[in-house]
């Protein structure tokens, strides 16, 4: 089931949320949800859920109006931060919730909804632990739960909102993985959110970054990291360094010095970024001139920091590990991937 | 040092509140168990103490439910008047009871703004049994909402939104996940306002017109007794009065050991 987002806008007394956010979300497509806290990618899910309504747009589902379904006719399967299993009932009572709370005509019998409600567990590899109550589990085992709970009413979409913040780095990775094949599997159209740029890149297939109610860029992973559309994407996606720059009839100059970087653009002051290992170090040739302020090592290479000649910011770059590099020297290097942006 | 606090304590403790309890008890058995059980047979107490019960059993469930729905909106929802709403509910502990009692009077008695319509219409709620029943609700008003407003505070909403995005109805949502979260809160709330409901003097004082056995509930009787110089027969009621109260206590203490967890965030009185 597809989803649409239509210009939906929602504000919380008064401090807006949602700018007028529109998206579209393919059939069967696992997206994430981008962005810190206070960029409303929550509200945007929740919006989706029929948990909050908007203020104004529209969601669709299917190609249908989905903006005056209640949460409950929307038929999404959700899955909470806090998981929020019911306390007072067993794994199974859990799990089975959705199915015995239908009406008479759709629900099915007793047995048939026990019957589901185990193989579900089975699913989620929680195989025997049905008669234990929710406190009696580990975090990794309620978050299976919960969404066991959720695939049981066979939902249009799955929406999980910040799946895996609860949880310690190991069971962390290991759920995304299982999440994934879970998604593979049932082939349903699932939405998370998350602050997580690792877990988003390593997850979905297509990222939609958010900052401030807006999103600044939707795109596959490659596309988010490889080609930021704005300086925020490039700064919040993986490492940067940036520095300001000149354009003048389209070379790049850094501090008045040509560097041999070249794009096309009207003359005036950019700010050029790059990443610390799509960096090379330039014997001869131009590039950026910088002091080594310090340095350290990181795994098979030394992360230098760098002062740039002609600008205020220090800059980080990836140098071989076997390359001196004593505080005060001097470095020049090039860029081999970067990105300008016009100063507005 | 330690001593001498523990001491100051435990003397105080005795002095005002186990003494009293305990002289409730031999003042009722001075006579002996025969004249304690004859303070029963009396018709007029029996009907104090059936009116008591009466006022008991359709005070304590009313306000339970409004207690529900007052703790529901208020913590479920957000809406204009909120706090108002809060602080209303707390209005019956600030009050005093003479004053509820008062209140009543000038609204339905004789004199009062609806009074003289009430009485062509033939209705008696004054110096009659339902004015009793609303001065009661009255006191008891706070109870059961104060008790579970902390309490569904701290357990938010999630729950309840889980339980709709799973298809629930907002009944089945309450019934099968609300109910059961709230469920030890809700009855320690209805054991206040039951002890409560039962021992009100001052408002139903008011409102009462003291008519023995007709419009006296136990308390009042045991006033009316005590002034008549019937000793024995008003600590037997008081006896048993407070024998409802320390059975409501040990069911409190109770709660609280088993569901320490559950009731906590909820404010003690």
């Amino acid at each position: 089931m597809d989803i649409q987002v239509d210009k939906v806008a929602k504000a919380y007394e008064r401090f807006p949320a949602l700018h007028g956010v529109s998206l579209h979300i393919a059939s069967g497509e696992l997206v994430a949800l981008l962005g810190p806290s206070g960029s409303g990618k929550t509200t945007l899910l929740r919006v989706i859920a029929g948990l909050e309504s908007p203020d104004s747009g529209r969601v669709l589902m299917g190609g249908d109006d989905a903006s005056r379904l209640s949460v409950q006719q929307r038929h999404v399967g959700f899955v909470f931060q806090s998981y929020a299993l019911f306390r007072n009932m067993r794994v199974v009572d859990n799990v089975a919730f959705g199915l015995r709370v239908r009406p008479r005509a759709t629900r099915p019998p007793r047995a048939e909804i026990r019957r589901r409600a185990l193989e579900l567990l089975d699913f989620v590899q929680l195989t025997g632990l049905d008669r234990r109550y929710p406190q009696q589990l580990s975090g990794g085992q309620r978050q299976r739960v919960a969404l066991a709970r959720a695939l049981a009413i066979e939902p249009r979409v799955l929406l999980l909102d910040e799946p895996f913040g609860a949880l310690d780095a190991r069971v962390r990775k290991e759920l995304r993985k299982w999440l994934r094949e879970i998604h593979d599997r049932t082939g349903h159209t699932t939405v998370f959110v998350t602050h997580d740029q690792e877990e988003a890149l390593e997850l979905a297939d297509r990222l939609v970054v958010m900052s401030q109610g807006r999103i600044e860029q939707i795109g596959t992973p490659d596309e988010i990291y490889d080609h930021p559309t704005s300086p925020y994407v490039y700064g919040f996606i993986g490492e940067s360094s940036h520095v300001q720059a000149e354009r003048k009839s389209g070379e790049i100059l850094v501090g008045g010095r040509q560097t041999g970087l070249r794009t096309e653009g009207a003359d005036g002051p950019v700010l050029l970024y790059f990443r610390p290992h799509h960096v090379d170090l330039s014997d001869g040739e131009p590039g950026l001139v910088g002091t080594v302020t310090a340095q350290r090592r990181v795994g098979g290479v030394r992360r230098v920091e760098l002062a740039v000649e002609g600008a205020t910011e220090k800059v980080e770059i990836d140098i071989p590990s076997g390359f001196p590099a004593a505080p005060g020297s001097r470095l020049t290097f090039r860029p081999g991937r970067w990105q300008t942006y016009a100063l507005a | 040092m330690r001593r001498v606090l523990l001491a100051v304590a435990l003397v105080y403790i005795a002095a005002v509140l186990v003494l009293p309890l305990v002289l409730v008890f031999t003042e009722a058995f001075r006579k002996g168990w025969e004249n304690y059980l004859s303070a029963f047979t009396d018709p007029s107490s029996l009907a104090a103490i059936r009116l008591t019960l009466l006022v008991t059993v359709i005070a304590v469930p009313l306000n339970a439910v409004f207690g529900v729905l007052a703790a529901w909106s208020v913590t479920k929802y957000q809406f204009r008047g909120k706090a108002l709403l809060t602080t209303l509910i707390d209005l019956p502990f600030s009050v005093s009871p003479v004053v509820s009692g008062m209140v009543y009077v000038l609204l339905f008695g004789a004199q009062g703004l609806i009074g003289p319509w009430l009485r062509d219409n033939g209705i008696e709620i004054i110096f009659a049994v339902p004015g009793i029943v609303l001065a009661t609700m009255f006191v008891t008003v706070p109870f059961v909402a104060r008790e579970l407003i902390p309490l569904m505070q701290s357990q938010g909403t999630t729950d309840e939104e889980a339980a709709l995005s799973l298809g629930a109805s907002g009944w089945q949502t309450f019934r099968r996940v609300t109910l059961p979260n709230i469920k030890w809160g809700l009855v320690y709330g209805v054991l206040l306002c039951t002890a409560r409901a039962m021992g009100e003097f001052g408002a139903v004082s008011v409102v009462s017109g003291h008519i023995r056995g007709k419009t006296t509930t136990m308390p009042l009787d045991i006033e009316i007794l005590y002034n008549d110089y019937n000793f024995t027969a008003a600590f037997a009621m008081a006896s048993l009065l407070a024998l409802l109260a320390l059975v409501t206590l040990l069911i409190k203490t109770v709660l609280e050991l088993r569901f320490a967890d559950e009731l906590a965030g909820t404010r003690r009185h």
